[in-house]
């Protein structure tokens, strides 16, 4: 499904503050899978994620999707079948548009041309249907603008944007952490059910390690730039979050040993 | 009454301008300084084609002319990822060469005795008087871009272009090409205002090669006198209102010429004025507001 191989991204290269940000990673995804990922801030989390969606191209490696190299592939022609939620939930959706226009920017795309009309009869009422099903009441203020939304509701429809045509590969940033502990354990909750009902390969990045060990189908924890650990099925099942901890602090401890902790 | 029509006539005309100044300024958030450049191409095409014989043709040909400009302006921007306002005022510098080529390097051309589309219809309409029929005209010509507009507005790539304009990232990170929804919008925003200097061409009688200088802001000021009366609301109410803010714009210019208050040369510097406290409005009344805050804080310490 996904296949990145030996991915490396060096910021700044040359100059005192080079930054290697993917050190050789590779990481393969069956379809279907539901990946976590956990790992401290300058990890290479978003970065790979970045990489994934074409944000730059990358100093050397491959990225495959469905057997097909696209490494070089522009930017917006990977989000044609990759979709991406970020942390910010500003990011993700236009302010000044209604509900329904932000959701057929999405999605009408697939099917009219450019000239078509973006938002017909049939369209509002697939919206409002798949609205409906989150149980938030969105579905009856399509005609809002998106900006006077909560951040939980603008989430929400970014999800929805993303999902509406079911991509290849669904890329979710910390798209809870903004939010308040009972609207991130509703938005993780239709995460999962848009996921698990589409089957949709996806990959998400968290700070909440609870929810990696519980949410998806297998976990890895970055560092540097690199996978530190990778673990599926029973024994991922069987992982508390007390041995994640004392992995994430073993890798910290050789931090601490390391020179750069006294030039801080 | 004859002030009284010339003025509704155009406004009129200059409300094509002001929509496509309100597609580039409010939609896409760029002041696209092409326009000063685009307009006089538009007039001068326009004028070109007319003392030729084609005055028709000549109206399309500055729709043609004013996208153009907006494409080069546009691929400045894109492509060579130049400054927004730079790319405009590269275009509109280039275009002055280009305009007076346009014009055989005349600085002006007549257009009297020769065929235009107003006299046209003039002939066309016996029954009407002149003024009348040149109201209709224009008119039909506002309404015609309005419509088009609007419902551009509301097809796939209208959509587009105004999500370019409201989160530029978010349309950069999803399946659209940004660059494609700006060059398109900038050529449409652009053939506007070609049009409407094609048409003034023909209005007038004469086209000059310096009838652009200032036109930005005249533009910028109907746009934002409409909004002023109209509100800010929707892209369908928007460009209405931008025809709407021309045509008073153009009431405020022949009341304050006719009563003398102010000279016919201080025309622009009013129009500056216009654009520059109106723009400046919403920061005031934050600051009274702020200001009023303040006061009442102190009053009930």
């Amino acid at each position: 499904m996904l296949k990145i191989t030996n991915a490396v991204k060096t910021f700044s290269a040359g100059t005192p503050n080079e930054h290697k940000a993917l050190d050789g990673l590779s990481i393969h995804l069956e379809k279907g899978e539901f990946v976590t990922i956990v790992g401290s801030n300058g990890a290479g989390k978003s970065t790979l994620f970045n990489a994934i969606c074409g944000n730059f191209l990358l100093d050397s490696g491959r990225i495959e999707l469905e057997g097909k190299d696209i490494s070089f592939m522009k930017e917006h022609k990977r989000a044609a079948f990759i979709g991406r939620v970020f942390q910010d939930p500003m990011k993700g959706t236009a302010p000044n548009i209604t509900i329904e226009e932000n959701l057929a920017l999405a999605f009408s795309r697939s099917r009219s041309g450019p000239l078509g009309i973006a938002v017909r009869k049939s369209d509002r009422d697939f919206f409002a249907e798949a609205l409906s099903e989150f149980g938030m009441g969105l579905e009856d203020r399509m005609k809002t603008k998106v900006g006077l939304l909560s951040g939980g509701q603008r989430q929400v429809v970014t999800l929805l944007m993303c999902t509406l045509v079911t991509p290849k590969l669904l890329l979710l940033d910390e798209h809870t952490a903004a939010l308040d502990p009972a609207t991130a354990e509703k938005v993780m909750e239709i995460t999962n059910n848009i996921v698990n009902r589409n089957k949709i390969t996806t990959m998400m990045i968290t700070h909440n390690m609870n929810s990696a060990l519980k949410t998806g189908t297998r976990t890895i924890m970055m560092d540097s730039g690199e996978i530190i650990l990778d673990t599926s099925g029973e024994e991922r099942d069987k992982m508390t979050l007390d041995d994640l901890l004392k992995m994430y602090s073993l890798k910290k401890n050789k931090e601490f040993a390391n020179d750069r902790m006294l030039l801080n | 009454m004859t002030l009284f029509l010339g003025s509704l006539q155009l406004g009129l005309l200059y409300g094509i301008l002001a929509i496509g100044l309100f597609m580039s300024f409010r939609i896409l958030n760029i002041p696209d300084l092409t326009t000063e450049g685009s307009f006089v191409f538009g007039l001068a095409t326009s004028a070109i084609m007319a003392v030729n014989g084609h005055c028709v043709l000549g109206i399309f040909l500055s729709i043609g002319a004013g996208a153009l400009a907006g494409i080069v302006t546009g691929l400045l921007q894109t492509k060579c990822r130049i400054h927004p306002v730079l790319s405009g005022i590269i275009t509109a510098s280039g275009l002055y060469t280009v305009n007076l080529a346009v014009m055989k390097n005349a600085v002006n051309i007549s257009l009297i005795g020769k065929g235009e589309i107003f006299s046209m219809a003039v002939n066309a309409m016996p029954m009407l008087s002149k003024d009348a029929v040149k109201c209709i005209v224009t008119f039909i010509f506002a309404a015609a871009v309005s419509a088009i507009i609007i419902v551009f507005f509301k097809t796939h790539l209208g959509l587009c272009i105004r999500a370019t304009g409201d989160n530029e990232a978010m349309v950069s990170s999803s399946s659209i090409n940004v660059n494609v929804t700006k060059v398109v919008s900038l050529a449409i925003s652009n053939a506007c205002v070609g049009l409407s200097g094609g048409i003034l061409a023909q209005y007038q009688g004469f086209a000059d090669i310096n009838s652009g200088s200032g036109i930005l802001v005249v533009g910028l000021a109907s746009v934002i006198i409409g909004e002023a009366v109209m509100g800010r609301r929707g892209v369908t109410v928007g460009v209405i209102s931008a025809v709407v803010g021309s045509i008073i714009y153009r009431y405020i210019l022949a009341i304050a010429t006719s009563t003398h208050v102010f000279p016919a040369t201080a025309l622009k510097l009013i129009s500056a004025v216009i654009v520059a406290v109106a723009l400046s409005i919403p920061t005031i009344k934050q600051s009274m507001e702020v200001s009023r805050i303040k006061k009442e804080a102190g009053k009930n310490a």
